[in-house]
């Protein structure tokens, strides 16, 4: 048998592509990882070197992106059931779940390790444990055994900002704690609008989201009930360090329209909802994910005007 | 399975190489760009020195 050939029996017709290994990253994840990270970085009061801030969120959205893998190599089995999951590389055939593993745990220590080279040990150090919190706390243990399991990690893609700033000054504060709050109370209403209208997925997958364990009423009074804790503190943060008037006019509009929504969604019942296929549901979503973008967009405007005498109050 | 010459397959696995390779070359030249803004910022010492000021 010379070098050249091939033994065709080893080939899969389906060998995977580079996009497949890089969607096991969560891409779409990974870029808000990326936005709140850096403004983390820039919110600072510290300045950072343009290389080694970019080095330090290139290595946050790696370690991001290798949480991800991990979830997905762990979740392999309910991703197959869920309609929103079902063409992910692992469940559609185009991966091994072991690759996936195998990416997940180099990308990890990779990430750590130069981050901490890179800025200093503590981000390094802060990072490791955002993946171990995301992958073993969040996925393995609590995901499945707790309706609370959307609180739990809304708290793991919330440390980024404060990872980002970490990275910059080597010390922690309250400012990034409250970027990182922002995240973390808005992770609950934002996932639980998504369950009322892909209720089926997380039900067939047996996943105790709230609206299977207590109800999609229930559901409704905790979308609310996080919404008006989240006002509260958005726009409290305008009052802080890395807040300003265009944070609290940002704030201002944006939380009354969501308060607006949350309040339409608890004053709806399943009939109202199943009439116009969860029109006020989905609209609410899609106003989230504005929401925490213009959030951290204002954070970052304040901040960048800030060297020029703007900026803060 | 038969595989002609120019099969899909080789063009995925081009395509996996030639990303695998740029990276690489990216994280080769991160390296290099961190290593000389480390080096060339005010507060660096070599190691060895360091150690010296240490024992001082």
């Amino acid at each position: 048998m010379s070098d050249a050939s091939i033994n065709a029996s080893n080939i899969r017709d389906d060998e995977p592509s580079f996009g497949d290994y890089f969607a096991l990253l969560k891409p779409r994840v990974m870029s808000l990882v990326v936005f709140t990270a850096l403004v983390g970085l820039l919110a600072a009061p510290v300045g950072v070197h343009p290389v080694i801030g970019f080095a330090a969120i290139l290595f946050i959205a790696i370690g991001g992106g290798a949480s991800g893998a991990l979830n997905m190599w762990w979740d392999a089995d309910i991703d197959q059931v869920m309609k929103r999951t079902k063409s992910r590389p692992i469940p559609a055939g185009k991966v091994e779940a072991g690759e996936a593993l195998s990416l997940g745990l180099a990308l990890s220590g990779l990430s750590c390790i130069m981050l901490g080279l890179a800025t200093n040990l503590f981000a390094g150090a802060f990072l490791a444990f955002t993946i171990f919190f995301y992958v073993v706390i969040y996925t393995m243990w609590l995901k499945r055994a707790t309706p609370q399991n959307i609180v739990i990690g809304g708290a793991a893609g919330a440390f980024p900002p404060v990872i980002g700033w970490i990275a910059a000054t080597g010390t922690m504060s309250i400012e990034p704690w409250l970027m990182f709050a922002l995240t973390f109370m808005w992770t609950p209403p934002h996932f639980w609008a998504l369950a009322l209208f892909m209720r089926s997925d997380y039900d067939d997958a047996g996943v105790p989201m709230l609206t299977v364990t207590h109800g999609r009423r229930a559901t409704r009074v905790h979308i609310l009930v996080y919404t008006v804790l989240l006002a509260i503190l958005a726009v409290g943060t305008a009052f802080s360090g890395i807040g300003g008037p265009i944070y609290l006019a940002v704030a201002a509009v944006l939380n009354a329209l969501f308060l607006h929504g949350a309040w339409k969604i608890y004053r709806r019942d399943e009939d109202d909802s199943e009439a116009d296929n969860f029109k006020v549901e989905r609209a609410f979503f899609k106003l989230s994910l504005l929401y925490l973008f213009l959030h951290f967009g204002a954070i970052l405007v304040e901040a960048l005007m800030k060297p020029y005498g703007l900026g803060g109050w | 399975m038969a595989l002609r010459k120019e099969h899909e397959l080789h063009k995925r696995r081009l395509g996996r190489n030639l990303g695998v390779g740029l990276l690489l070359g990216g994280f080769v030249v991160l390296v290099l760009a961190l290593t000389m803004v480390k080096v060339t910022s005010t507060g660096f010492k070599f190691p060895q020195a360091q150690s010296q000021t240490e024992q001082n």
